[in-house]
């Protein structure tokens, strides 16, 4: 019975602790995002970050979309082949890359390179005691820290998502077209057959989402972390790891909606 | 100035200060001295608004800090400087940028006259000339008077000074020391210093507070400090091992610890 209590009682506290961590989450970024329309104005900082996430996130976004759209168009051809299908290969790699794998794998992407570097660079700014130097010089952390880093990966994913899907089409068509030998014309013909607005529509509704769970959660826990050089480590592993998880929630969420 | 009045501070179950009266006064020194954990990094913060304290109030002039807006606190703080133990200079910045960074956020200022102040502080501080260099170039005097040139860039009615001397060869220290000194005089500042350097502090000191365990213990002038009865201050101010002051803060038995801790050695 002891063991069952015990048992019930961690499982209700490790609940109560996330619950309480979620709502820590809501209120910091809720409060920060509020600073965008009060002045000062930080627009200088926000295409700072902007920079910073997203051209610094470039190089990454073109190599793994290039990838992604020959895998595809490989696998692609394997399984259309069987049915006698592969003039649907253009569709195919399109709707998969627009609606699932260039969101996706952008946004995780985008958190290993940027989402990480968030959550460690403010961790460090703790630890130095930046955050309350910026405090001390009147100058509100929220609205200088957390506010443009969450508005700039709500902001750059869906345009890195944009590259990453041109990307991947592109080397899709190169490697189902120029090494697979499909037609070009049935390739791109049926590629805008299929693939409608809502389509795209669903894919920059999932990038922006995506990018917004990003920059919250990587401040937040950069926020908050423990002022130690091993509580920024561990910070850095828990945001890669808790947004890439929110992601595919997400994900799942957002397609079930879009379906 | 500024006049705390019964003030507490719990960190959890641990009580890091406990009923604190005191009262910084205007153009003058106040040091704040005692051993490592004693709570001065603790009042200093509370004094600077930074943290609030679990019971009683702090007044700076007619305002108490824990009740006013966040506003209201960002208004006094431009007439406030501060230098961090580890001198919180912006990585991002070189030094120019971290000196001009309060008069690029609170004036409108021409960059000519901001680059003309810059200059003047940071000759002040001795390191006129080392403008183009970032954080991660200078060394930790270096760092520390960069952060004071930066704390008085607003021409601050007062500033905190969280272990200006820590960490630093004797004559970097003595430096940073002198330049407080000099600065609060000749700048009819009100300096707030938290040290454990009682020969920097007893140095600078119009007021001295002496803290432990989180309790004023002693408060005076340098001299009245320096010729205190209470065997705790003597012991302080002559870093003697033996006294009232413990140095080992264990609660239980060395030899018990020994013998009955599981993987040491058995006495029989």
């Amino acid at each position: 019975m002891g063991r069952v209590n015990g048992f019930f009682g961690m499982l209700g506290r490790t609940f109560l602790g996330l619950l309480g961590r979620l709502g820590d989450t809501a209120v910091l970024s809720a409060s920060s995002l509020k600073l965008l329309v009060a002045p000062p104005w930080q627009g200088r900082h926000l295409v700072i970050q902007m920079f910073n996430v997203g051209v610094n996130s470039l190089v990454i976004i073109l190599i793994t979309g290039a990838f992604t759209g020959m895998v595809l168009s490989l696998q692609g051809y394997y399984t259309l082949s069987k049915f006698g299908s592969e003039s649907l290969l253009g569709s195919a790699v399109a709707l998969a890359i627009i609606r699932e794998l260039g969101p996706v794998l952008g946004a995780l992407m985008l958190t290993a390179r940027a989402g990480s570097s968030i959550t460690a660079e403010i961790g460090i700014m703790r630890v130095t005691e930046q955050v309350d130097a910026l405090e001390m010089m009147a100058v509100n952390p929220q609205a200088r820290i957390i506010m443009p880093r969450i508005i700039a990966a709500t902001l750059v994913l869906p345009l890195l998502v944009a590259i990453f899907d041109l990307i991947g089409i592109a080397a899709g068509y190169l490697v189902g077209v120029d090494l697979l030998h499909v037609n070009s014309g049935s390739f791109v013909a049926e590629m805008q057959a299929k693939v409608t607005t809502h389509d795209i529509n669903a894919g920059w509704i999932k990038a922006v989402g995506f990018g917004f769970l990003i920059g919250v959660i990587c401040t937040y826990i950069g926020y908050r972390a423990t002022p130690t050089t091993e509580g920024v480590g561990r910070a850095t592993t828990q945001a890669v790891v808790v947004t890439s998880v929110a992601i595919l929630a997400l994900d799942y969420i957002l397609t079930s909606v879009f379906l | 100035m500024i006049r705390c009045e019964d003030i507490g501070k719990v960190f959890g179950s641990m009580s890091a200060l406990s009923h604190i009266d005191m009262h910084i006064r205007e153009h003058q020194t106040t040091v704040i001295m005692g051993g490592s954990g004693s709570g001065k990094t603790t009042l200093l913060r509370l004094i600077a608004g930074l943290d609030q304290p679990t019971s009683g109030h702090i007044w700076f002039q007619d305002e108490d800090l824990s009740a006013i807006s966040r506003r209201r606190l960002y208004e006094l703080r431009e007439c406030m400087g501060m230098v961090f133990q580890y001198s919180a200079l912006l990585n991002s910045l070189n030094v120019y940028d971290n000196v001009a960074f309060t008069l690029h956020e609170h004036t409108d200022l021409d960059e000519d006259v901001i680059r003309t102040v810059v200059t003047m502080k940071l000759e002040q501080v001795g390191l006129r000339g080392m403008e183009h260099l970032m954080p991660s170039e200078l060394s930790g005097g270096m760092a520390k008077r960069v952060a004071l040139a930066r704390a008085l860039a607003m021409d601050p009615r007062i500033v905190f000074f969280d272990e200006p001397t820590s960490g630093l060869d004797p004559i970097s220290a003595g430096v940073i020391t002198t330049l407080i000194g000099d600065t609060t005089k000749r700048a009819h500042m009100t300096s707030v210093v938290v040290t454990h350097d009682v020969k920097a502090g007893l140095s600078i000191a119009d007021h001295v507070v002496l803290l432990w365990q989180g309790e004023i213990i002693a408060e005076g002038t340098a001299e009245e400090i320096r010729n205190s009865d209470d065997e705790r201050v003597r012991q302080f101010i002559e870093g003697s091992p033996d006294g009232p002051i413990p140095f080992s803060r264990s609660q239980t038995s060395y030899i018990d610890d020994l013998l009955h801790k599981p993987g040491t050695v058995r006495l029989k």
